[in-house]
């Protein structure tokens, strides 16, 4: 069967991509589109490693399909810093060590700034309830929680 | 969170601060390139054919429908892998026996559990490469299978290994059987003490395999060229063990072999053996095309090794003034489908926290049709340490004796002989067991349901084969190539010390992992020894550099080479020269390089010996809930002995995140099997690790009882932290509950099925 062709937008480039049916948006992205910062930790939905926005809605791109991006804006961890400026995000997770092996570090970045666009002022239990789909093997979550608090109140303050 | 570990009036302008990690920014932007991130061109996808059944004869297996699939470029069965004799090497820490490896990354007489790799195919897709697996005939003949520990030294279970005769028995058994070793550590004479005893308690206890759950799931891409030199990119904890025995399977000169590990995504001993790789090799040379192998997470947890579940007995006597008088304890734990569980480790360090006069640690070692434990933080360690450390608290509780003291009472110290040996140096037990009874956290108020629970716990930690190079670039900046991989922050602690050693900023040294090519030999990232081992080695090198900097600069100076030293970041007339001319900076030194004699460095080969234990103390709050027997861990605190902490927030990130593995084991994670003999939660979804909303802040605290043979102090930190959890936790349920919990993970239809008994008895608390 021929395969997809797909014209959506990616971290505001406009990009086209061929892809099958059954492929996932995390596939094409990696693999089409050589964006591998979007990791596979399970490719079920549950670790969170694979974390992208569509239209602005945290997703794992695992559970979407690589045709569903036609027409969309998806937002990946590729897009994050501007220019050579990192987010306070991004800044924050190194200044706190919020990350040890580093492969769920782009997902738990996504997701964190998911949330602080629509929760400025998240409360501890609100931030570990949302970040409660992204796994973190070696860090405890604790440093994580801590950089994305202290993220939040210095974007408030900007 | 501590400020600054430094000692009062410390020189040290690197150590023990927090600067950025020197691969922070790759790793928060998406550049880090980890196992499955790499593209060759030309790749094909390489899948694994793996067996359905847990235990089965291989009768055989036709792959000749498979290769004739239009996209498949190759295909391997055990017949692509020469057997090998059965002899147990020296590996690290480790013995390894060929025969088992060849057979655990290719089966071959039998399938020994579900999972069991039989075939592997290269296509140019991955779905041609599922559509070949479903087209390779296996006969099989299906035979009995056993999985539980205790059953599979019953006489009569099914027989794994039809010639494996129990080892380290005296005399050897005339039959086979599953136990593949005996082993036994005696200290005095436990029967002699037993006697003196005002109060004995035994008790039994179980714990359920456990997987590291590292997030990102094995992955290697290999290439074969046509004159037999091969390439390897792949996620290890250790690339030149990959050389090693890659090389060794597939029968070629190491030198044919050159392994470049990638970002790790996590390992916890997981990533220290080989699965993939051997099979990714095999299909490149016979496929002529570089092949890339990447596990589901459902292969990860069916087919790469959790650790140990066991079965272990504690007897314990003490007089009344706390004083324990005799320990015992027996250990059975499962294999796998292999020989080699972590028993011995796990009987040297059940009673290693303390100072003791008659010690019995009796451990066996048990295949079962599951797929081969691997290496998992402290292998062994917690599992032994649980029991004891419960029977302990129970004691406590018997003897109207506060647990910290009557740890304190027999805590082992500088001198003590441990029953598996050796007489320890300076070691931190009553410094870790001070810091607990003076945190806030020992004395806080409980709340309704709540129990308190405090444990210690040991590890070894190792030292090894390293090599660390350190150039002088043409500026003066500094390149340093080390062979560990770098899993969580070992960049950063090597540019400190060497940065520390040279005098200059941290940013002027650019710090790379160096593949099996660049490097001597590397043991693997494991056994907490990456800082410590390659911390040496980079100190080593710098100070070689300094020393041939300071040659160069006395060649230009026509002093002799006594006549200068090195200080502050450059090179001096020292002595009754002092002064005489302008010191230089490695700038300058690098600048008259090559006049003076060509490029300067250092490089370090060393055995880094000297590793000294790292012992933990951890106080857990948990609250019941008395309706559905959940337990919450409301507050934790983790206090261990980091002999010097080199950049703290990695020391406390290796605690917190032991402690999460810890709990996760204490309370939900286990491998669930069908009588089947299948694995029936092989996803995140049903082997559920603790996520952020089931945890509290983990507070730390970094005691320092320097580490006399490590240029910085340094002992291991990254094993320890998993030790102490789950007893600590057991022991705050027992206190919350008024039940004691012998069974892990102490997940919630246990807990409330005992605690629906103890209150139908009248015992329960809550």
């Amino acid at each position: 069967m021929a395969k997809h062709h797909v014209a959506t937008t990616v971290n505001g480039d406009a990009v086209e991509f061929l892809c099958e049916t059954q492929e996932t948006l995390l596939d094409c992205l990696r693999d089409q589109l050589g964006l591998t910062g979007t990791k596979e930790g399970c490719s079920t939905g549950d670790c969170g490693a694979c974390s992208v926005t569509v239209d602005g809605r945290l997703v794992c791109s695992c559970l979407v399909l690589g045709v569903e991006a036609n027409g969309k804006s998806i937002g990946t961890i590729e897009g994050m810093a501007k220019g050579d400026e990192l987010h306070p995000l991004q800044r924050k997770f190194i200044e706190h060590a919020a990350l040890q092996c580093g492969i769920c570090t782009p997902g738990f970045l996504v997701a964190s700034k998911a949330l602080l666009e629509k929760t400025p002022n998240p409360t501890e239990i609100e931030l570990r309830y949302w970040l409660a789909g992204n796994l973190c093997r070696c860090t405890g979550y604790d440093k994580i929680v801590r950089a994305v608090l202290d993220a939040a109140t210095e974007m408030r303050g900007a | 969170m501590q400020e600054k570990v430094k000692e009062p009036g410390s020189e040290f302008k690197w150590v023990g601060t927090r600067p950025d990690r020197p691969d922070g920014v790759d790793k928060v932007t998406g550049r880090a390139k980890f196992g499955a991130d790499l593209v060759m061109a030309g790749q094909l996808v390489g899948k694994v054919l793996r067996s359905p059944h847990p235990h089965a004869r291989i009768r055989g297996i036709d792959t000749s429908a498979a290769e004739k699939l239009p996209g498949v470029k190759a295909v391997v069965t055990a017949k692509d892998f020469k057997d090998q004799p059965s002899e147990f090497i020296p590996a690290g820490e480790m013995m390894i026996n060929y025969r088992d490896v060849v057979r655990s990354v290719m089966a071959r007489e039998k399938a020994l559990y579900e999972g069991h790799p039989i075939a592997a195919v290269a296509a140019t897709s991955a779905a041609i490469a599922k559509e070949a697996l479903k087209l390779i005939k296996v006969d099989y003949e299906v035979l009995p299978h056993v999985i539980d520990v205790v059953e599979a030294m019953k006489p009569g279970a099914p027989l794994l290994h039809e010639d494996m005769y129990t080892a380290g028995v005296d005399p050897a058994p005339k039959t086979p059987s599953n136990v593949a070793k005996r082993v036994e550590f005696v200290l005095g004479d436990v029967a002699a003490g037993f006697k003196q005893a005002d109060l004995v308690v035994e008790r039994e206890f179980t714990t359920k395999p456990v997987h590291q759950g590292y997030i990102e799931p094995h992955a290697v891409v290999a290439t074969v060229s046509e004159d037999g030199q091969a390439d390897v990119w792949v996620t290890t904890q250790g690339h030149w063990i990959v050389r090693a025995h890659c090389a060794r399977l597939l029968g070629w000169d190491v030198s044919k072999v050159r392994v470049t590990s990638s970002e790790i995504g996590g390992g916890f001993g997981g990533k220290t053996v080989v699965y993939l790789e051997p099979l990714a090799l095999a299909l490149s040379k016979k496929a002529g095309r570089p092949v890339k192998m990447v596990m589901t997470r459902e292969e990860v947890f069916r087919a790469s090794g959790p650790t140990s579940g066991a079965h272990v007995r504690v007897k314990i006597g003490v007089k009344k003034d706390g004083s324990i008088v005799a320990a015992e304890a027996e250990l059975k734990y499962q294999a796998g489908a292999f020989a080699g569980s972590p028993v011995q480790p796990g009987a040297m360090c059940a009673y290693a926290p303390y100072d003791l006069e008659n010690v019995k640690v009796v451990g066996y070692d048990v295949v079962t049709n599951r797929p081969k434990v691997a290496a998992y933080r402290a292998p062994g360690g917690p599992i032994s340490e649980y029991a004891v450390e419960s029977v302990i608290d129970e004691i406590a509780g018997k003897i109207g004796m506060d647990p910290i003291e009557l740890r304190l009472k027999n805590a082992a110290k500088q001198g003590t002989k441990a029953a598996y040996g050796p007489k320890f140096g300076p070691i931190g037990m009553i410094e870790t067991l001070e810091a607990a009874k003076a945190h806030a956290h020992w004395r806080t108020p409980l709340g309704k349901n709540q129990g308190r629970g405090i444990a210690s716990g040991f590890w070894f930690n190792i030292g090894g084969e390293t090599s660390v190079s350190l150039s002088l670039n043409e500026d003066g900046t500094l390149a340093l190539t080390a062979g560990t991989p770098d899993i969580g922050g070992l960049r950063a602690s090597l540019c400190m010390m060497a940065a520390e050693e040279l005098g200059v900023d941290m940013d002027k040294i650019r710090v790379q992992i160096g593949d099996t090519g660049q490097l001597g030999y590397n043991f693997l990232t494991g056994g907490s020894r990456a800082t410590f081992s390659s911390g040496m080695a980079t100190v080593e090198a710098a100070r070689e550099l300094v020393k041939e900097a300071c040659k160069r600069a006395a060649k230009l100076w026509e002093l002799p080479v006594e006549a200068v030293e090195y200080k502050d970041g450059a090179v001096r007339p020292a002595g009754p020269n002092a002064g005489k001319h302008n010191p230089m900076t490695l700038k300058e030194v690098a600048a008259i390089a090559g006049k003076t004699g060509g490029p300067i460095g250092g490089y370090s080969r060393i055995n880094a010996a000297g590793a000294a234990p790292s012992l933990a103390t951890h106080i857990a709050d948990v609250e019941v809930d008395p309706d559905t027997g959940r337990v919450w861990v409301v507050r934790y605190t983790a206090i261990q002995d980091a002999g010097r902490a080199i950049h703290p927030s990695y020391v406390e990130g290796q605690y917190q995140g032991g402690v999460a593995q810890g709990i996760g084991w204490a309370l939900n994670e286990e491998y669930i099997y069908g009588d089947d003999g299948k694995l029936q939660n092989a996803g995140f979804l049903d082997y559920r690790v603790p996520v952020a909303s089931d945890l509290p802040m983990i507070d730390t605290v970094i005691v320092e009882v320097p580490n006399p043979r490590h240029p910085y102090g340094v002992r291991g930190v990254g094993e320890t932290p998993i030790v102490p959890p789950m007893a600590a936790i057991a022991n705050a349920v027992a206190n919350a509950t008024g039940v004691r919990f012998t069974e892990l993970p102490m997940s919630p239809p246990k807990v409330l099925a005992a605690l629906d008994a103890a209150r139908a008895k009248g015992t329960a608390k809550i």
